[in-house]
This record gives structure tokens, C-alpha cells and sequence, in this order.
């Protein structure tokens, strides 16, 4: 049978992958985590290495391939000693592009696409405000058209990497209907009277800056809408389900690698006169854990195959982001506790995976979230 | 300027090699392959003199079928072309037998240049660029640490143990690199994607017309007699301070004839 995950191709970007992370990204990560965000060298690194433009078309810069192949540069990220809010603060883009490079619109394309797949802009995707979040329909932030401009008013928070954004992909409002009122927007962030209000401080995902926007009379092109108006609803829906599977990819792939660091940590620490991973209760856990990234891999690859091939997965996407995440909080905690007191200490690379994985089950739509769409698809 | 690049698959520096006790060869299927790390200096200097004066990049390669997983990776670096060289006959050829056989194929080869990294991580012999030179007739410009390109002058910065010295030929050449000479980038995906569509040619001993007395191990000049492994690490002397370590930890160097 052939494994489309272990192509030659893949096997070789594999290789790629980890030999950029070992070099590029592990030695500076704690630095990172430190500084609260990563540098820009790191976008123009990763681009130079072609590591941004996977599953972004030739035509706008990217690399070209599929979301098997965005996946296993992720998935190799992550195996490697990477995290999940390196991933985050490193392919924002990955959300924040999507929707203008769908509306085929050639300026905006070159005014933000292709940049940021070179490495050399960084983008953000605002759709959460103090006020709504899950519920993306009862979103405030206001554009009232006046000539060629909108002028954008309100507020949006928790948004990844905006705090050293050049460009905010916006959720606005354009009209009263609430699915049909929203609107996409390009905004520049040194457009007068866009602030960044502040810098959030946070549980874990430490080097992914995290920030609360305000927008007070911005004026912005009426050219930088995104597709049409009262598309936005449709557009940022279009993009559920790869944002969700990417969120799965995350699950499963930092839960493998909290899971290879407490195989190697068992096996050496030894307690009552033999290594930890001699007591059958320790090596049942480790099997538990095993199962279970196994079985949200598995699953989750499934579903990106059938998404690349065009199959409409709405409901299985959100189901491969609850498994892999389950599977995640479950594997990062046990990770923990069979590292005893080292589990706890920050030097300890599952203690950082513990603290990022708790906002999987939140961030991208909330696992009850996910579940009432399931429901719905499943039962009407 | 058309460049031949040689490039090696070695074992990975990190783990454990074994020779076979058979024929006391290095056992190549046990480990994972990659490429000799100062070949990528070699290939990813190519690549820059090709972006900067036109002409292709080739990668001649000689080793067992597996090297072709190296020979992709030389070509997803953004290398036009490849020839491999391989046959059973091989096995075993030293240096002097392995210079033979480069020698020859790279007489199929139309080139200006040959660029390679100044030893292999596995054999370190650091004798194949002087010895494709003595056979081919080429300049030999090694320990290169810049390479500059003018027509037909090739000058480099050869690298001492002091400093440098500035040494110029004629095409055709053939430069060995230090690490010290460039950054080699990584495989771009869309490079890694292009990789297989990419020309290889495979020679065997016929095709390059290597005489089969003259190479593997029958056909190599030396031989290896025997091998041992590396003894494991003694543990080591831990000298505790109780006021008096100095004097103890010059009595152990006393001890070992260091002072
Ligand atoms: C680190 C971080 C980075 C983020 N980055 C971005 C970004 O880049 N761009 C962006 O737009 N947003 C971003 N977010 C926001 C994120 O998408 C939201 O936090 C998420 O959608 C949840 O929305 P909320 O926080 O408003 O929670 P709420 O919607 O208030 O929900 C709170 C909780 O209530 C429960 N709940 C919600 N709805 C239901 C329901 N229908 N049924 C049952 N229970 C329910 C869930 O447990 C949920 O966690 C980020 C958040 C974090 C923490």
C-alpha cells in the first residue's frame, strides 16, 4: 500500500524539516518563550529554507503541494522540539492569508501575500472581540463606506501575532444581518488610529505574541476589502475546517513528542533500583498514551487525505480536533507526572508543552463548540 | 561554467558504525545514509557560482544504489543533473581505486570545474581531490575558503593554519572546500518536488569504461588488516575538595607525568 505521508518527497522534506528545526529553532526556543515572541529572522529563515509557502500556490509565491504536505512540516516541527506556540507565531499566516489568496485579487496578493510568504511582512487574523468570540456572528467591530475608504471602529483581542503585525486580516461589520453583515478587511497596522492597546500575558504559548487591538476612525482603502461585501461569514467558514485540522495536527503532534520525551525519561530515571519503565504500571500509561496519538493520527490523517481530496468534512474535521486534542491534554499531563518534580520545573521541555496544550480545547473553536456542529451535522 | 560536483553518501556521523567482519568494509546498509557534510559546502558553492555565472551543476556520485537518496538531496538543492556510478565491482575500492573510477567518469562529463569537500566525515582520507587532479591533469586549488570565478581563472583562498594563501589556475580545476566557505541552504520543498524529474544517469563499470582489475577491493592498492572497536570510557577520577583539592589534583597530574 502506498503511504501517501511517506513519499520520497515527504521522507526528503521530512529531513529538511528537522534539520532546520534542530538548527534554527531548538537552541533559541527558551529565549523566545522568554522574549514573548520570535524575531523576525526567523520568518525570513524558515522562507529562505521554503518552509512558509507549503500548500500556498506557485502563483502567489508559495511553494506548492497540499495540506499533506503543510501537515508534515508541522507534524516534523513538532516531533523535533518544536511547540505548538512556535507553530502558532510562525505560520500565522496560515490563517491570516487563506481568504486573499481564494479572492484571486492580484494587488493584495502582491501587497501581503507575497511578502509574507518570503518571510519578510508578518500577518494576523482578527476575528475574536471582548465580546465575541465563539460566536463569530456577534462580532461589533464596525466599517461605514465613505467614498473609497471604510471607516473601521471597535476592538479585538487574543489575537496571534499582532502585536508585530503589518497587516491584520479584520472581521468586520458592514451590515445588520449577522452573517451576512461581515465583511474582510486588510488593515495596515500603521494606519492612524490602529493601536495595539496591549501585549496579553499568558499561560503557556509564550513566544507566540498575543495582542488587544483597537481601531478608532482607521481608514482603510475600500480596495483592501477581501472578495465581496457580506462575504465574510462564507469566507472565514471556508476555512474552518483546515484551520481545525491544523489544530488536530498540533494535538497529536505535540502529544508525540511529549510522549518520545517521557519514553527516553523513563527509561533512564531509576527508582526503587530499576528504571521507571519496569514497573508494569508506568509501561501501561505509556501504552495509554501511545493508543491515543496514535489513534488521533490516524484518524486526523484520514480526514486531511479526503480534505485534499475535496470532500466537503465539516463535521469530521471538528471530530479530528476533539480527538487529537483529548489525546493531547491527556498524554501532556501523564508526560508530567511520570516526570515527577522535573515535570514541574521550567527547564523541563513537557512542562512548556503542558501549559501550551491547554489552549487547544479553547482556541479554534471550543471543543463544545465542536460538538453542538457534530450534533447538528449528525442529528439535524 | 559547468560544474561537476562528487559527492558522497557517508553514515551518518551520530551513529554507531560497523565494519563487516567479512570483507572488513564499512557495513553501508545498517546505517542511515546522508550526505558528507562538507559536500554540501561543495554543492551549495556550485550552486552559487552557477546563480552567478550561468552553466550547470552536475553531481557525479559514486556508491551502492542507496547513495541515490543523497543524489536527490545534492539535486532538491537546486543541482541540474546527476551521474551515479555503480556497480558490485566497486565494493571495496580505496582511495587510489575510487580516484580511478571518478576519474573516468568524470571523463563523461563535459565540465569546467569540479568542486568536492576536502575529506569524507567517513574514510577521512582528505586524498581524493589531490588524486583526481594527479589523474585528470587538472589544477588542484584545495582547502578553499572563497572561490572567485573570471573566465577561465579560477582563484581561491586557500585556508592555513595561520591565514591564507591566495592560489589562481586555469580551467579546468578542481577545488576541495573547507566548511568555512559558505552557509549551504536547505532543500526548498519546490526544489525537493523538481528533485526526481531531474536527469540521472547510472554508469556502470562498462559505461565509464572502468577497468574492473583496478578497482574494489581485489583492485585497491590497500587493505585493511584488522579493526577493533573503540575501547568503552574508564571512568574518571573525581578529586572532592576538603580544603586540600588543589594539592591532590597536582598530585594526580604528578601522578599522570603531566607536571
Ligand atoms: C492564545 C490565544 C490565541 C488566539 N489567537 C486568536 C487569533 O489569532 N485570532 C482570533 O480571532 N482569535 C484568537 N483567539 C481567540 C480564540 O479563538 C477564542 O478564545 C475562542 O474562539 C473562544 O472564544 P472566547 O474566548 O470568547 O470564549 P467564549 O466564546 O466566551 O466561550 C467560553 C467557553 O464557553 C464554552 N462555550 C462556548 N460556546 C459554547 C456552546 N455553544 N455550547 C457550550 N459551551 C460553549 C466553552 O467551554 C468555551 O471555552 C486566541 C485565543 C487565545 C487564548
Amino acid at each position: 500500500m502506498t503511504d501517501v505521508w511517506r513519499t520520497d518527497e515527504r521522507i526528503a522534506l521530512r529531513k529538511v524539516v528537522r534539520d532546520f528545526t534542530e538548527r534554527e529553532i531548538v537552541p533559541s526556543l527558551a529565549q523566545w518563550e522568554e522574549d514573548g515572541e520570535v524575531p523576525r529572522s526567523l520568518h525570513k529563515a524558515a522562507a529562505a529554507a521554503g518552509l512558509l509557502g507549503t500548500a500556498f500556490p506557485e502563483s502567489v509565491g508559495g511553494q506548492g503541494g497540499s495540506t499533506i504536505d503543510n501537515t508534515v512540516v508541522s507534524e516534523e516541527i513538532l516531533y523535533s522540539g518544536g511547540s505548538s506556540g512556535l507553530l502558532s507565531a510562525l505560520f500565522t499566516h496560515g490563517i491570516a492569508c487563506p481568504h486573499i489568496v481564494a479572492s484571486g485579487d492580484p494587488a493584495l496578493i502582491d501587497k501581503y501575500v507575497r511578502p509574507t510568504l518570503a518571510g519578510e511582512k508578518i500577518g494576523s487574523l482578527a476575528v475574536t472581540e471582548p465580546d465575541a468570540g465563539s460566536d463569530v456572528a456577534g462580532i461589533r467591530t464596525r466599517a461605514v463606506r465613505d467614498g473609497d475608504h471604510y471607516i473601521v471602529n471597535g476592538a479585538k483581542t487574543f489575537i496571534t501575532s499582532s502585536t508585530r503585525a503589518d497587516f491584520i486580516t479584520t472581521v468586520v461589520r458592514t451590515g445588520d444581518d449577522p452573517h451576512h453583515g461581515i465583511s474582510l478587511l486588510v488593515v495596515d497596522t500603521d494606519s492612524p488610529g490602529f493601536s495595539v492597546v496591549r501585549r496579553l500575558s499568558k499561560m503557556g504559548w509564550l513566544c507566540s505574541d498575543t495582542g488587544e487591538l483597537s481601531y478608532v476612525d482607521v481608514r482603510v482603502p475600500a480596495s483592501n476589502l477581501i472578495g465581496a461585501e457580506g462575504s465574510g461569514f462564507i469566507q472565514v467558514a471556508q476555512n474552518f475546517a483546515g484551520e481545525r485540522l491544523g489544530l488536530a495536527v498540533h494535538g497529536y503532534g505535540v502529544a508525540q513528542r511529549a510522549l518520545d520525551l517521557t519514553v527516553a525519561y523513563t527509561k533512564q530515571r531509576i527508582a526503587f533500583g530499576k528504571p521507571l519503565i519496569s514497573k508494569q504500571v508506568v509501561r501501561h500509561k505509556l501504552v495509554e498514551m501511545t493508543r491515543a496519538v496514535d489513534v488521533a493520527r490516524t484518524y486526523a490523517h484520514s480526514i486531511i487525505e479526503r480534505h485534499c481530496a475535496g470532500e466537503q468534512v465539516f463535521a469530521e474535521a471538528a471530530m479530528a480536533k476533539n480527538q487529537a486534542v483529548e489525546a493531547c491534554s491527556f498524554v501532556v499531563d501523564a508526560a508530567v507526572q511520570l516526570h515527577g518534580g522535573a515535570g514541574f520545573m521550567r527547564d523541563t521541555e513537557v512542562e512548556r508543552h503542558y501549559r501550551d496544550a491547554r489552549l487547544l480545547p479553547i482556541g479554534g473553536g471550543a471543543t463544545e463548540v465542536m460538538n453542538d456542529l457534530i450534533a447538528k451535522a449528525l442529528f439535524g | 561554467m559547468n560544474i561537476v560536483v562528487c559527492v558522497k553518501q557517508v553514515p551518518d556521523t551520530y551513529e554507531e558504525k560497523k565494519l563487516s567482519d567479512a570483507d572488513k568494509t564499512l557495513d553501508r546498509e545498517s546505517v542511515e545514509g546522508v550526505m558528507n557534510e562538507l559536500d554540501e559546502y561543495a554543492v551549495e558553492e556550485a550552486l552559487r557560482l552557477k546563480e552567478a555565472h550561468g552553466g550547470e551543476v552536475t553531481i557525479l556520485t559514486m556508491g551502492p544504489e542507496k547513495a541515490v537518496e543523497t543524489i536527490r538531496k545534492a539535486l532538491s538543492m537546486g543541482a541540474d543533473s546527476a551521474v551515479h556510478v555503480v556497480d558490485p565491482a566497486l565494493h571495496g575500492s580505496d582511495a587510489l581505486a575510487t580516484s580511478y573510477a571518478l576519474a573516468k567518469a568524470l571523463g563523461t562529463i563535459e565540465h569546467d570545474l569540479v568542486i568536492l569537500g576536502v575529506e569524507s566525515t567517513d574514510a577521512r582520507m582528505s586524498v581524493i581531490p589531490a588524486m583526481l587532479a594527479e589523474r585528470t591533469g587538472a589544477a588542484q586549488l584545495s582547502f578553499a575558503r572563497k572561490v572567485e570565478v573570471d573566465g577561465s581563472t579560477v582563484k581561491i583562498e586557500r585556508q592555513t593554519d595561520t591565514g591564507y594563501d591566495v592560489v589562481e589556475a586555469q580551467t579546468p580545476a578542481i577545488v576541495s572546500v573547507v566548511e568555512k566557505i559558505n552557509e549551504p541552504r536547505y532543500p526548498s520543498f519546490k526544489g525537493i518536488m523538481a528533485a526526481k524529474k531531474k536527469p540521472l544517469t547510472t554508469l556502470t563499470l562498462a559505461d565509464a569504461g572502468i577497468e574492473a582489475s583496478n578497482v574494489g577491493l581485489s583492485g585497491s592498492g590497500t587493505s585493511v588488516a584488522e579493526f577493533a572497536a573503540r575501547p568503552p570510557k574508564q571512568a574518571g577520577t573525581i578529586v572532592k575538595d576538603e580544603g586540600d583539592g588543589g594539592v591532590k589534583l597536582a598530585e594526580f597530574l604528578a601522578s599522570q607525568k603531566i607536571i
